[in-house]
């Protein structure tokens, strides 16, 4: 397994070559290099899946977790030292599949999704580096590594968000969203240092007795740790940077916030999860409470969302909300016993990646096509675009949950879990995919029926433009993903993942699957009935009769105006105006009349420097005299 | 004649003037070491041999000062005191 390390190496590679020499190269040649290593990524990630999973069983039949590198890098104590290195176990190998799997299909798209941009090297270069981080935070040895990766990923994912930086609301959104999460970050680096103390080592797998002897500290950086994930995975109320971030290329909407980046904080929960079940059950149980509330509360926002990329992340927001909630609700590391739902939230995240990515990259070929992100300018467009048509309402099926597409059967196991924990829970985790399924078929038929295409309604009046189908290097991606999103529910999952790491055979549950599947479907008939006509009437009512909850679903909630009430008004105005008056008039202020009084003394006794020797040899002269009399009296 | 020196070297305000009464302070000293020796350790050479170094080096001195002095003569074409301010300010 040693040639993993060329999966960190070639994407780094290629970030050197197209920062350093981008600039000098045609954008095609730019553009082929980077792809060309992210298919070098993608097969060598393939080839890793393939030796993995079918390099057999310890004695346990667990799959072993390998480290091919693993090199001390920071030695702080003998046993407490940062290392550097590469892990394999049947998450990290899946992460490596999802990631480099949609990189590459991004990186294909944005051929022609990018055509022609200014800075298209660039945008080559920083894709090449943010996929590298987030290859290295998967494959991390350690929660330090991690860490770093984790930063990585959060300053590259800042670069792409602000890719059109001649844009003021890119700028906003891309500043919002490196403050948000670093500021999450925060906590994480504190459990992190927490957790090193206590435990006294970074590794995954620290010794038992140090974290009993611990006591109520792990649970605290467990939960610090979980801040950290909360803040990459939008998790309530540190979700307010995702929608934003839709400011950026859709492209790169698809692989940083559907796919990959997003997915970090539920990777991390993941990755830590033994401790969570061993030493912090009611921390987990917490996350599950926050998942949920995330989740309903998205999906209610993406009710009301105009603007398709906006409803499309809330969409994420929502579904991340349930695969944290799968990991919550997990009592015990069996998965016939209460451990389930770790199987159905890496299927969940797995699955998800590839028809979020499909969703978000159908969107870019819409907007595209229409040249306007906001629904009122769409509608009819099925007719124009078929391919697109096709898979985005593939992408719909499987993130209502329908069978037989990838989406049902990942959140099928995910209600089972929910169930297992307590019906309540069940419930409402049943209630909001059939939002999910409203709010995803009001968006389908929005753009692609709801009468004929009726040319673009704002700008110079009607124009004669008639949108077009995308090239083929943008709709390739579509099918690939929506191949993939056919047959990936399919894959004996549990068979390769599993809370334990025995092989656990998924058997569906009829009765929560009936009930979520007549349920989605019943959400898809409420949609058609609203949505799909020509006017909406119903809608329209229902908007009329709430105006309340209308605009302020339309508005999030006022969450983002919640915000910066509490850090204008709460943090700036109590506890950096009183710091920073502290700061200017008592430090400032000790400093500068330390500074005044040598001025004033050295202007008192500047006379006495005149240069002139004979003056010097007469103080001198005078000053003996007076230590002769001195010592002589 | 110590005082003398000093005196002048207070007063005078011309390069070689400061540097002979600089000369005719360590003149005295020179001569106090060798009378000193004479009267209170007599049979000793201390004193002597003291004053011998403080001789040579006074000459070693002398000389240094006297290249300054024809420098500074040949930059400012004078060597009056007053006049050497140019590394001020």
């Amino acid at each position: 397994m040693e040639y993993t390390i060329l999966i960190l190496i070639l994407p780094f590679l290629s970030f050197l070559i197209l920062g350093l020499a981008g600039m000098r190269m045609k954008n095609g040649l730019a553009g082929t290099i980077g792809t060309a290593s992210l298919a070098g990524v993608a097969l060598l990630s393939y080839l890793t899946a393939f030796n993995y999973f079918t390099g057999g069983r310890t004695a346990e039949g667990i799959y072993p977790t390998l480290m091919p590198y693993n090199f001390e890098w920071l030695p702080f104590t003998t046993n407490l030292h940062i290392d550097m290195g590469i892990m394999l176990d049947p998450i990290s190998v899946m992460m490596l599949v999802v990631i480099s799997t949609v990189s590459l299909m991004v990186h294909i798209y944005s051929f022609g999704y990018m055509k022609g941009e200014k800075g298209f090297q660039r945008y080559y270069a920083f894709l090449s580096l943010f996929t590298m981080s987030m290859l290295g935070l998967v494959v991390a040895t350690n929660i330090f590594q991690m860490y770093v990766f984790w930063e990585l990923v959060g300053v590259s994912s800042y670069l792409l968000i602000g890719f059109y930086y001649t844009k003021k609301e890119a700028i906003a959104a891309s500043k919002k969203a490196f403050i948000v999460t670093r500021f999450a970050d925060l906590g994480f680096l504190i459990g992190i240092l927490i957790y090193g103390y206590y435990a006294g080592t970074f590794s995954f797998t620290p010794v038992a007795g140090a974290l009993v002897a611990a006591g109520a500290m792990i649970p605290l950086a467990l939960g610090l740790m979980f801040i950290g994930g909360a803040g990459k995975s939008a998790m309530f109320p540190l979700h307010i940077w995702l929608p934003d971030a839709m400011e950026g290329p859709t492209p790169v909407s698809a692989l940083i916030h559907a796919a990959t980046m997003v997915v970090a904080g539920v990777y991390l929960v993941a990755r830590m999860f033994p401790l969570f079940i061993g030493y912090a059950p009611e921390v987990l149980h917490w996350t599950a409470y926050i998942g949920a509330f995330t989740a309903f509360y998205a999906a209610s926002v993406a009710c009301a969302q105009s603007d398709i990329k906006r409803v499309l992340a809330f969409s994420t927001i929502s579904q991340i909300g349930f695969m944290i909630v799968a990991l919550g609700v997990c009592t015990s590391m069996n998965p016939h016993e209460g451990g389930l739902g770790y199987m159905a939230s890496m299927f969940h995240l797995f699955t998800h990646a590839m028809f979020k990515a499909l969703l978000f990259l159908g969107a870019g070929c819409i907007i595209h096509a229409v040249h306007s992100n906001e629904m009122s300018a769409m509608g009819g467009l099925h007719k124009y675009m078929p391919v697109t048509h096709w898979t985005f309402l593939i992408a719909c099926l499987a993130i209502s949950g329908i069978w037989p597409f990838s989406g049902f059967f990942s959140k099928d196991e995910i209600l089972t879990a929910c169930f297992q924990f307590s019906p309540a829970m069940g419930w409402i985790m049943t209630g909001i995919a059939a939002m999910t399924a409203f709010y995803m078929f009001r968006l389908y038929y929005c753009i692609f029926w709801n009468g004929e295409w009726k040319g673009r309604s704002h700008g110079s009046g009607q124009d004669t433009h008639i949108p077009h189908e995308s090239p083929l290097t943008m709709t390739f991606p579509l099918m690939f993903l929506a191949a993939i999103t056919c047959v990936a529910g399919f894959i004996p999952f549990g068979n390769l993942i599993s809370s334990n790491g025995e092989a656990y055979t998924i058997h569906l549950d009829m009765q929560v699957a009936t009930t979520s599947i007549l349920i989605a479907i019943a959400s898809i008939a409420l949609a058609t009935w609203m949505y799909a006509g020509k006017r909406q009437p119903a809608a329209d009512y229902l908007a009329r009769t709430f105006p309340r909850l209308h605009t302020a679903a339309y508005h999030r909630f006022y969450m983002d105006e919640i915000w910066l009430f509490v850090t204008r008004k709460i943090i700036f105005r109590c506890i950096s105006t009183p710091i920073a008056w502290w700061d200017r008039h008592v430090i400032d202020q000790f400093f500068n009349f330390t500074a005044w009084g040598a001025h004033a003394t050295a202007d008192e006794i500047r006379d006495m420097q005149s240069g002139n020797v004979q003056q010097y040899s007469i103080w001198f002269l005078a000053g003996a005299l007076i230590l002769t009399l001195v010592l002589l009296i | 004649m110590m005082f003398a020196g000093i005196y002048g070297f207070f007063t005078r305000r011309n390069l070689l003037a400061m540097l002979i009464s600089v000369e005719l302070i360590l003149n005295s000293v020179d001569i106090n070491f060798a009378v000193f020796n004479r009267y209170l350790f007599p049979g000793e050479l201390e004193g002597f041999f003291f004053a011998l170094f403080a001789i040579g080096v006074s000459a070693a001195e002398t000389a240094v000062a006297i290249a300054i002095i024809i420098n500074i003569y040949r930059n400012v074409r004078n060597i009056q005191v007053k006049n050497l301010n140019e590394m001020k300010n």
